[in-house]
């Protein structure tokens, strides 16, 4: 057990411990009746009494072990919960050194994000689902991610956690003909939790929160499933991403495009390891959508090595990636790679074609069209879409660096006559 | 843990039925599938049904009662047949489904069966 120095960092160190552990206990607390809404329920009420002891005590040596222990308890005595939460916290703390193996952890997280990808779970419903139930997102963050309203999302997650619980879903890794099929929005969940922590990444309470856990997740994939090259194909690219995290900022804090980005302070362990799984998952003879976004990702790195930015070999791999799932991040990419390649008046009909209703808050797309309209010499246009993208834009530095883009095409015009 | 498979089956399926030269493997499909689940021991019940053709429909509004020939919707598939089987979950019961002849033209679905209603007074 650590000590406690003062009340303020021990408090933090026990929020903390407690929110890495979220996920791998709500999947080991519903695994035995599938009742997710349950689990969530215990466990929040052990959360409560650790951030209330552990300030004390410290951090016990296994926080998982002591958080699981008290929410057990919870569950178990819920019915005659009055007389019994006298009794708990002694038991807790008898238990305190209980051992909990971590394979046991791993593979319960496992079973639950792949009961979340059941067939019989709305697809729509299935990466939110694993999101809030194996990393412990609020709905309402995931509701931002996936570009729909808060409240739906809410119920849709409460829909999907009674019918684990009643329509009788088997709680476990799929056998494996059926894997492929469930492994996908599996990864689709872990990319969009690597894109949530990758978004808030300079948030100074969350340092490098959920791209941590996102990796750690597609690991854990690539360990248990040799055989898929997917699985690999999304560890590379998000290792390609997370190689560059400080490069995304100048000394002055200052947000640096990826064409702009100092490569001496790329991660190369990170980059060698990327390119090598990228080898090893096209050996498998199966392309697939990660492995074509890792792609992607390669090509940029290459540009510091070869001097250029390789447009072609990039237009070739977003043409695959649109044929394959044809996302709105894939459609805007695209549209950027076609203009840079000299199509600018392509490039914008590319982009007007994706649902207005859907773009009028999506703060890529505004800066995609900023961009595209400033090379198709269309100045007012660039302007307005660039502001719309501050005001789209959350993040400081980023904000910024889009206001520098913004005076500059204005004074490029302004030379320009 | 109990699920009901409930079979659907198109017009065409409940023709099969007493058609000379289709018959035999309409009712070998079935009696394979029945067997198969039999041996492995799942069946709680079950039953198949005649045709569409055989139902009545009864309804009460306001008192007044209403009975018609047919069943209760005229759709594309209707109920041809149903199964309670005990098994541990959704996964095992829907590989079972799949193994429901109808399943190739008609539909199955598959439905958890309501736990016993608690007994009033105890």
């Amino acid at each position: 057990m650590t000590a406690p120095v003062e009340t303020a960092s021990s408090y933090r160190a026990a929020e903390q411990a407690a929110r890495a552990s979220y996920g791998k206990l709500v999947a080991i607390l519903a695994a035995r009746n599938r009742d997710i809404a349950a689990a969530e329920d215990a466990l929040s009420d052990a959360l409560l009494a650790a951030l209330r002891v552990w300030p004390k005590t410290g951090v016990p040596g296994n926080p998982d072990a002591w958080l699981l222990t008290a929410a057990r308890n919870r569950q178990r005595n819920d019915h005659r919960a009055v007389q019994v939460r006298r009794f708990a916290e002694p038991e807790v703390a008898r238990r305190l050194e209980l051992p909990e193996p971590d394979e046991a952890l791993v593979d319960s997280r496992l079973a639950l994000m792949f009961v979340a990808a059941h067939p019989a779970i709305d697809p729509a419903t299935r990466a939110p689902l694993i999101l809030q139930t194996v990393l412990g997102i609020s709905a309402a963050r995931i509701a931002r991610a996936f570009l729909v309203d808060a409240q739906a999302m809410s119920q849709r997650l409460v829909r999907a956690k009674s019918r684990i619980r009643d329509a009788g879903l088997r709680f476990g890794v799929p056998e494996p003909e059926d894997r492929s099929e469930r492994l996908e929005a599996v990864l689709d969940a872990i990319y969009a939790a690597f894109g949530q922590g990758w978004d808030s990444l300079d948030a100074p309470e969350n340092p490098d929160g959920l791209t941590g856990e996102a990796i750690w997740l597609a690991r854990l994939l690539v360990a248990t499933m040799p055989d898929e090259p997917e699985p690999k194909g999304l560890l590379a690219l998000m290792l390609y991403c997370d190689a560059r995290r400080l490069a995304r900022r100048d000394a002055e804090g200052r947000f640096v495009p990826l064409d702009r980005q100092d490569a001496r302070l790329w991660n190369r362990d990170h980059i060698i390891e990327a390119e090598n799984l990228l080898t090893a998952a096209s050996q498998s003879g199966r392309f697939g959508r990660y492995q074509c976004e890792a792609a992607i990702q390669s090509v940029h790195v290459q540009r510091p090595v070869t001097g250029r930015l390789n447009l072609t070999a990039l237009r070739t791999l977003y043409d695959l990636l649109v044929s394959r799932s044809d996302s709105l991040g894939a459609r805007i990419g695209r549209a950027v790679v076609i203009a840079e390649a000299g199509a600018p008046l392509e490039a914008l009909a590319e982009l007007d074609a994706l649902p207005a209703d859907r773009m009028q808050d999506h703060q890529p797309w505004w800066v995609a069209r900023g961009r595209i309209a400033a090379l198709a010499g269309r100045r007012e246009e660039a302007s307005t879409a660039l502001r719309t993208a501050v005001s789209l834009t959350e993040d400081e530095a980023v904000r910024h660096y889009l206001l520098a883009v913004l005076d500059d095409a204005n004074n490029v015009f302004d030379e320009r006559g | 843990m109990q699920f009901m498979l409930i079979l659907n089956e198109t017009t065409d399926d409940f023709e099969q039925r007493n058609d000379p030269a289709r018959a035999e493997a309409y009712w070998g499909g079935w009696n394979a599938f029945i067997a198969a689940m039999g041996q492995a021991g799942i069946i709680v019940k079950g039953d198949g049904l005649q045709g569409p053709q055989l139902a009545t429909t009864l309804r009460i509004r306001d008192g007044k009662r209403t009975v018609e020939d047919g069943p209760f919707a005229e759709t594309k598939e209707q109920l041809g047949g149903y199964f309670v089987v005990e098994v541990p979950s959704l996964d095992e019961a829907l590989d079972w489904a799949s193994k429901a002849p109808c399943v190739l033209t008609g539909s199955v679905e598959v439905r958890p069966v309501l736990p016993p209603m608690p007994t009033p007074g105890r």
